[in-house]
């Protein structure tokens, strides 16, 4: 419970590191392959992203949704749940966020609109995520297939609303969003990087309170680590499941600041389409910690928008392999590595 | 059967030198000797964690040393090519704590496993049940080689493994705490059958961690701690000696135990019916506890105990019956109303019900206490550290390091954590404690039996179920004997310091009419 980098904590980071590295060499034979030079590509690939204005920004903007949907992974987890239903969650959330935001009269002053939109977004989403939490809690039945299957339901119910009225005619998106519900650019160039980051960064932050210094977010975390010693403690398990199933749902939802309040202002089909699942990745790869999720979304980010800039030195259908190599090896070399760490460091058996 | 090659009376039948193996970081050999003459009976004591497993499944090629040399009846083995199958071919047999037995089969069935007598290429089972009965025989083991194993008792289960393995041909038996499974009567039979076997000029190996059985039947007696060999004493050697050599410091087998001092009744149970997997497991149960008093469960386990702790608990519903705490009516209560009302939990599964293993001491101290520590939107670290420094040094709790993960600390420290936890509740009036030595070395008993004296001598009802008999003995005021869910008498806990009480009481235990 410590905010120094306690001895676990680094251990991490080296593991992180090192997955990284074999991860980009896995990526520089496939660039090999191609023909062309791996530093060229990674050279260009960073200086695009990190070492420019815009560039920096569009990463920011790729990794925001992400850190929502990573926290809400990142949440169920602590409590013992997995959820694959953030996809779902941040879709409901986004099209309540747009519908309210549009809706509002136009002269609503932000100190409103914003609340209401962002509040439309996480409500719905939490509505759409305490479903499976208590299917769970109620019949035992497991949330990763209930979340899966959820996500279909949303989306269909999204196309259905949005066919049947909320749609501009002839288009799959809504109304404009009126002008109190937009959220600021950061004003990085003419990126869409904009004040849902620094949102996200407060719920990471908010998130890492509760379950380090909350009485509650203890709770949470003692029916992750053990339900039954949970229940023996008198704690209301049943009660935490749902709960904890709301909140990542309202985490998820709140992916609508960012594509619908921050940049497009309006909500679209497929907006931010995949976010919801890559929020899994994430929240493994950040090893379900609100800061390693922020770190993870960064570089998942990194990696998006990076696909776009080196898309001129290599085939587009190179950089998303490129892509999937290296999120996938990392995710395998992490773990593998982190195991040989800790085995290193010595479990204990007993005689 | 397998010819065994004979050799001379001197060679030793087990030979182990300067075994190393590491474990992780903890060295769980460390240069042993282990020599083990024919026709005796070894024992291997040592607390949790001091390498006794390790060193067995080493002998018997579970696993593979660093470092040494292993002989068989004066027979090199190489170390790196050590495996189960050659250790038996040698006649080496281990008999695990947890029985190898496919439960759906006969014991001749079981028996045979991997070694199928044929004739003209089709199983023989009746050739088999013969050789098989005639061999029980000669070592007096009564048990019907036809009869499904899982319809058979603990006891009877151990010696169709005893059984198994001499049928493989094995003249070195190893016994992986044999005794923790059984009751005061079905030890005594064990006893017996070693010492045939030994008379038969076979050699048992036995690893425990109980001291009188040591002393019951063993020659020798090899002291291990922390890795290492720290002595080697005759078998008839004063328990204390063995238990200081196994602790490092002098122990207190025997708990000063102060008069009772009962008060008014604290738990009152009537009638109390709960269900289990497939049948009633309590049924119509009704006591009194009261203030100052240890009132304690003997049976042998699956009569009901898990079931009644639970239900008390307020873990599992009742299906009849009252429960009455202090004279409220809690029948229906919550865990945590019951916890507020003074009722504390000492589960006989520390792991499922008392600890979060992969949380820290500090954290696990903490386990449905968190509202003393909660203030408005935080809790008070500072209070949690304090009362934290406070339970390690009061039960020596080790590491003493309050952010310590408790699945790396051994099940003594484990469970003195739940104890502490448990037993410094403000409002504590009731403690249900279940199984409170389990898995736990004997110096943190002699901890654990101080501390809950102490509760008793506070005026802290007890309920005590344990499948240790001397621990009641130590511990318990008075004594309830558990049947299939009913309680069949209750005597006075002084009472099972007599040998023949004892035995009465075992024959309670396993259905047996007073």
């Amino acid at each position: 419970m410590t905010f120094g980098l306690s001895e676990s904590m680094r251990r991490e980071v080296y593991a992180t590191a090192l997955a990284l590295l074999v991860a980009m060499a896995a990526g520089s034979v496939l660039i090999l392959i191609w023909g062309v030079s791996p530093a060229r590509v990674y050279g260009t690939l960073l200086a695009e992203t990190w070492g420019s204005e815009y560039g920096f920004g569009q990463v920011l903007f790729k990794a925001t949704p992400l850190i929502f949907t990573g926290l809400a992974v990142a949440v169920a987890y602590r409590a013992g749940l997995l959820t694959v239903g953030a996809e779902g969650q941040m879709a409901a959330g986004a099209f309540a966020t747009a519908i309210v935001a549009a809706a509002l009269p136009a002269d609503t002053s932000a100190a409103v609109a914003l609340p209401l939109a962002l509040c439309a977004g996480m409500g719905t989403g939490a509505v759409v995520g305490a479903l499976p939490g208590w299917l769970r809690a109620r019949f035992g039945a497991h949330e990763v297939i209930t979340t899966i299957m959820l996500n279909f339901v949303v989306a269909a119910l999204v196309m259905w609303a949005g066919r049947t009225g909320q749609f501009v005619t002839e288009t799959t998106h809504t109304r404009e969003i009126v002008a109190g519900a937009h959220l600021a650019s950061l004003g990085l160039g003419s990126s869409a990087a904009n004040l849902s980051f620094v949102l996200a960064l407060i719920f990471a932050a908010g998130v890492a309170w509760f379950f380090g210094r909350t009485r509650t977010g203890f709770e949470w975390r003692l029916v992750g680590a053990s339900a039954s010693t949970a229940e023996a403690s008198g704690i209301k398990v049943r009660r935490v499941i749902v709960m904890a199933m709301a909140l990542s749902g309202a985490l998820a939802g709140a992916v609508g600041a960012n594509t619908v309040l921050g940049d497009k202002h309006y909500f679209e089909e497929g907006l931010a389409r995949g976010a919801g699942f890559m929020g899994i990745a994430v929240a493994l790869l950040g090893r379900g910690g609100p800061f390693g999720v922020v770190l993870s979304a960064l570089l998942f980010g990194t990696l998006a928008h990076g696909g776009f800039v080196v898309n001129a030195l290599v085939p587009r259908e190179l950089v998303e392999v490129l892509q999937a190599v290296i999120v996938l090896t990392l995710l395998a070399t992490s773990a593998a590595i982190r195991r040989a760490v800790t085995n290193a460091g010595g479990a204990k058996e007993g005689a | 059967m397998r010819l065994m090659p004979s050799p001379s009376e001197a060679t030793p039948a087990l030979e182990l030198h300067g075994i190393d193996r590491r474990c992780g970081i903890t060295q769980a050999n460390d240069k042993i000797d282990l020599i083990v003459r024919r026709g005796t009976v070894h024992a291997i004591v040592g607390e949790n964690g001091a390498g006794k497993s390790t060193l067995m499944k080493i002998a018997y090629g579970l696993m593979r040393a660093d470092a040494g040399t292993i002989a068989i009846n004066g027979e090199a083995i190489a170390r790196t090519r050590h495996r189960p199958a050659d250790a038996l071919a040698r006649g080496v047999g281990m008999v695990h704590q947890h029985f190898m037995l496919v439960g759906s089969l006969t014991v001749a069935e079981n028996l045979i496993l991997g070694h199928e007598p044929t004739r003209h290429g089709v199983l023989d089972i009746a050739r088999a049940e013969r050789e098989i009965a005639a061999l029980a025989e000669r070592y007096g083991i009564v048990v019907d080689v036809r009869a499904r194993t899982e319809l058979l008792s603990v006891g009877e289960q151990q010696r169709v493994e005893i059984l198994r393995i001499l049928w493989l041909g094995a003249s070195i038996l190893i016994l992986d705490e044999p005794t923790a499974v059984l009751t005061p009567g079905e030890v005594k039979r064990l006893f017996g059958l070693l010492k045939s076997l030994v008379a038969e000029g076979k050699t048992v190996v036995l690893v425990t961690h109980k001291l009188d059985e040591v002393h019951a039947i063993a020659d020798r007696v090899t002291v291990l701690r922390k890795g290492k060999v720290v002595a080697e004493l005759p078998g008839d050697s004063p328990p204390e000696d063995i238990a200081r050599a196994m602790v490092g410091r002098p122990v207190l087998l025997d708990v000063p135990k102060a008069a009772a001092t009962a008060g008014e009744v604290v738990l009152a149970v009537s009638g109390l019916s709960v269900a289990g997997r497939a049948r009633e497991a309590v049924s119509e149960m009704s006591f009194e506890v009261r203030a100052g008093e240890i009132f304690g469960f003997a049976g042998i386990e699956g009569n009901g105990q898990s079931e009644l702790i639970e239900a008390l608990a307020g873990l599992r519903p009742a299906t009849a019956g009252s429960v009455r705490l202090r004279g409220d009516d809690v029948t229906r209560a919550s865990v945590g109303e019951r916890q507020q009302r003074g009722l504390g939990l000492v589960s006989e599964d520390r792991h499922r019900r008392g600890l979060a293993l992969e949380m820290t001491i500090t954290e696990n101290l903490h386990l449905g206490r968190l509202a003393e520590v909660s203030r408005p939107l935080r809790l008070d670290r500072a209070a949690m550290r304090a009362r934290t420094a406070q339970a390690i040094a009061e039960y020596t709790i080790a590491p003493a390091d309050p952010d310590a993960v408790v699945a790396s600390l051994s099940g003594g420290n484990q469970q003195k954590i739940v104890l502490a936890r448990e037993l410094s509740r403000p409002s504590l009036r009731c403690l249900l404690c279940a199984q409170p030595t389990r898995g736990v070395d004997i110096g943190a008993i002699e901890i654990i039996y101080q501390r809950l004296l102490a509760a008793r001598s506070a005026g802290v009802a007890i309920v005590l179920v344990s499948a240790e008999l001397s621990e009641l003995r130590a511990l318990a005021d008075r004594v309830a004997v558990l049947h299939r869910g009913r309680i069949v008498e209750i005597v006075a806990g002084a009472s099972l310091a007599n040998p023949d009480e004892l035995e009465r009481i075992g024959g309670l235990m396993t259905g047996a009419r007073a």
